[in-house]
């Protein structure tokens, strides 16, 4: 086990090396002054020139990626122009929306996906099953951003003054009170230090907090703005599931030990449950990591429709406004985010089913 | 629909002597399966709007109304047979902002989809083919440094990763449309790749090269057609996914451009009046998901007619 996770950490060497690769000819091959493109139109002739000294531009090509990669060791990805401040700083701000985006998408679409899978292998063929893979077909084929725009238009507008009303965007209510972690529980760590960036972090997830500090309202308003969006990101993934979990549980019950321990006497529901699931879990667990890791993706367009200022909302303006030192870092991030999690997938298939690692 | 069919195949069957070919077989299997029938059926009808739109279009989809029919700025759809007063211009599916006529633009938008899906997959498959056919067959470095930069295209999510290109090259269908068909290409070659290394060592393969083949007959005239079955499954499924990601970009304003009539910038410079007309997101993205569904249904159809282990089951 110990020589697969190895040998797989190897491989993803040079990937994570294309990456870094990729990301700086990103910023060099942009039509245009670097200079400008980084530090905006506005950047007078004698900043620009500062710039380029500092940054190593007017070095050689190599011994500037040589540059680039040091700072990326170091988690030094410069300034964003716009939000003058550090990217890093910024990263750490709009990462937690993403995450508790990406999360809320996921274990909806877990825990719909999976039962209605197995459900629709145990009743093959039933009219649960015809329905489940109708449905399935059709969520695989909608467009995120127009599910996203049709929720909030049935939630918000339609069913408006009746108990199922939900809001439109944001993440939680004017006037709501979100206190941090450390504030509601007294500690103190010094400004800048790692816990204090740690605590921040999780304190800016709302529903995590709202959870960790017993804050109810917040957590009935966090949770209120969270179901459209994560509905919403969450339909793809929760179509690949079930219909993964199906196949692969009418695969599983076909097998000769399903009969076998019929035979002995063990009742439906165990055989099912007990031999069955677990043996189909194997194949959920590649579409499940690879749907996080397409959520990502997804969630520049949920952020951008529901007003969530996340890692994908921020770097889709940071597109549009040419603020490549965002894009950079972001694109990096997120790009080794999806490398480490593949990583994941591949172990635990591996830990899973002993005849990948041994070959 | 389907018991028509089954009468249809079994009469043939019985009368046929002659060798059945895989195309046949495959016709066959296929035309069994539900979905897949669904999937051609709509399929079928989109191929048939997108020929005919300029005769079937009610207006020309880029003219704007103003002054010319007493209409107003995302007037909402007006239909004659449901009650919509016979002095109105009829107009099935609404006014859009710039004072169009909605049904017009949401008709010519299917010789966009489909055109962004099929040329985007031709010059994915091509470019995966030739990359994955040199890898798998000569092995070594070669293999290696495609498969590495495959790796690397396949590390970022295929959205941003065709966002960042747009970035670079600038926005514009023509380009998103590259974009996307870059992004897909490593599925394509991975398809390739496995069927070239299947089929390397086999013994027609062997026997074309001691008849003295050249390399280039061998790989597109022994192999290349050996690899076809999972590209046509693979192809077909990258269509919807390309028709998405195309939308995507469109609707974020980095891919069609508007006067274009395509249904993603459609719905994404209509995005904010989603409260107040909500015709002009439905429509459009209603639209999008029915394309990408006739291409999935079809896709998943042809998987398991095409599928050899399933081969004796039609």
């Amino acid at each position: 086990m110990f020589q697969y996770i190895l040998r797989r950490i190897i491989t993803s060497i040079p990937v994570l090396f294309g990456i870094l690769l990729v990301t700086f000819s990103m910023a060099r091959v942009i039509p245009g002054d670097p200079c400008r493109a980084i530090l905006g139109e506005k950047a007078t002739d004698a900043v620009c020139e500062r710039f380029i000294r500092e940054k190593g531009l007017d070095q050689p090509i190599l011994t500037q990626f040589g540059i680039y990669l040091k700072e990326i060791g170091s988690g030094e990805f410069g300034q964003s122009f716009r939000f003058g401040m550090p990217v890093t700083r910024l990263l750490a701000e709009r990462l937690p929306t993403t995450v508790e985006l990406s999360f809320a998408a996921l274990i909806i679409a877990v825990i719909v996906g999976i039962p209605l899978g197995i459900i629709s292998a145990v009743k093959h063929n039933s009219w649960v099953d015809v329905a489940t893979m109708v449905w399935a077909n059709i969520g695989v084929s909608m467009p995120v951003f127009w599910l996203g725009l049709m929720l909030a238009y049935i939630f918000s507008l339609l069913l408006k003054d009746t108990p199922f009303w939900l809001p439109p965007s944001g993440r939680i209510s004017p006037g709501i009170p979100s206190p941090t972690l450390t504030e509601v529980w007294g500690w103190n760590f010094a400004k800048g230090s790692f816990l204090a960036g740690l605590f921040d972090f999780i304190g800016r997830m709302n529903i995590l907090n709202a959870l960790l500090t017993g804050n109810w309202t917040l957590l009935k308003d966090a949770l209120q703005h969270m179901i459209l969006p994560a509905a919403a990101l969450g339909t793809i993934p929760m179509a690949l599931i079930a219909r993964m979990a199906r196949s692969s549980m009418l695969d599983v019950l076909g097998q000769d030990y399903i009969r076998t321990a019929r035979a002995k006497g063990l009742s439906y529901r165990t055989v099912v449950l007990k031999h069955a699931f677990r043996n189909s879990l194997l194949p959920l667990v590649t579409v499940i990591g690879l749907s996080l890791g397409s959520l990502l993706g997804g969630a520049v367009l949920t952020e951008t429709i529901f007003g969530l200022s996340g890692v994908g909302r921020t770097l889709y303006e940071a597109i549009t406004a040419r603020d490549y030192g965002i894009v950079q870092a972001f694109t990096v991030v997120i790009a080794v985010f999806f490398v480490l999690l593949n990583l994941i997938v591949d172990i635990s298939y591996a830990y899973l089913d002993p005849r990948i690692r041994l070959n | 629909m389907t018991q028509d069919n089954e009468v249809a195949t079994l009469d043939t069957e019985g009368l046929s002597i002659k060798s059945v070919s895989l195309w046949r077989i495959t016709w066959k299997r296929l035309f069994r399966r539900r979905s897949a029938v669904m999937g051609m059926i709509i399929l079928g009808i989109l191929v048939f709007i997108a020929l005919t739109a300029q005769w079937l279009a009610p207006y020309d989809p880029l003219q704007v109304l103003i002054g010319v029919e007493p209409v107003k700025q995302r007037q909402a759809p007006c239909i004659h047979l449901l009650g919509c007063s016979e002095d109105q211009p009829q107009h099935i599916a609404g006014i859009d902002g710039n004072v169009r006529d909605e049904f017009s633009r949401l008709l010519y938008g299917t010789r966009v989809s489909l055109w962004i899906g099929l040329s985007t997959v031709t010059f994915a498959i091509i470019i995966g083919t030739i990359l994955g056919a040199l890898g798998g067959y000569f092995g070594g470095w070669v293999d290696n440094l495609i498969m590495r930069v495959m790796d690397v295209l396949l590390a970022f999510p295929s959205l941003l990763l065709a966002i960042a290109i747009v970035t670079v090259l600038g926005p514009g269908l023509t380009n998103a449309l590259l974009a996307i068909g870059i992004v897909s290409i490593p599925s394509y070659a991975r398809v390739v790749r496995a069927s070239v290394l299947s089929v390397r060592e086999m013994d027609y393969v062997s026997a074309t090269r001691a008849l003295g083949g050249s390399n280039f007959d061998i790989l597109f005239r022994r192999i290349i057609p050996n690899a076809m079955t999972p590209l046509i499954v693979q192809g077909t499924l990258g269509i919807a996914t390309a028709i998405l990601d195309a939308a995507a970009l469109s609707f974020l304003g980095l891919g069609a451009q508007p006067p274009m009539p395509e249904w993603g910038s459609m719905l994404g410079s209509e995005r904010n009046q989603v409260f107040t007309a909500p015709h002009l997101v439905f429509l459009p993205g209603f639209a999008i998901m029915v394309t990408v569904l006739s291409f999935n249904l079809l896709g998943d159809g042809l998987r398991d007619a095409l599928d050899p282990r399933l081969a004796h089951s039609a």
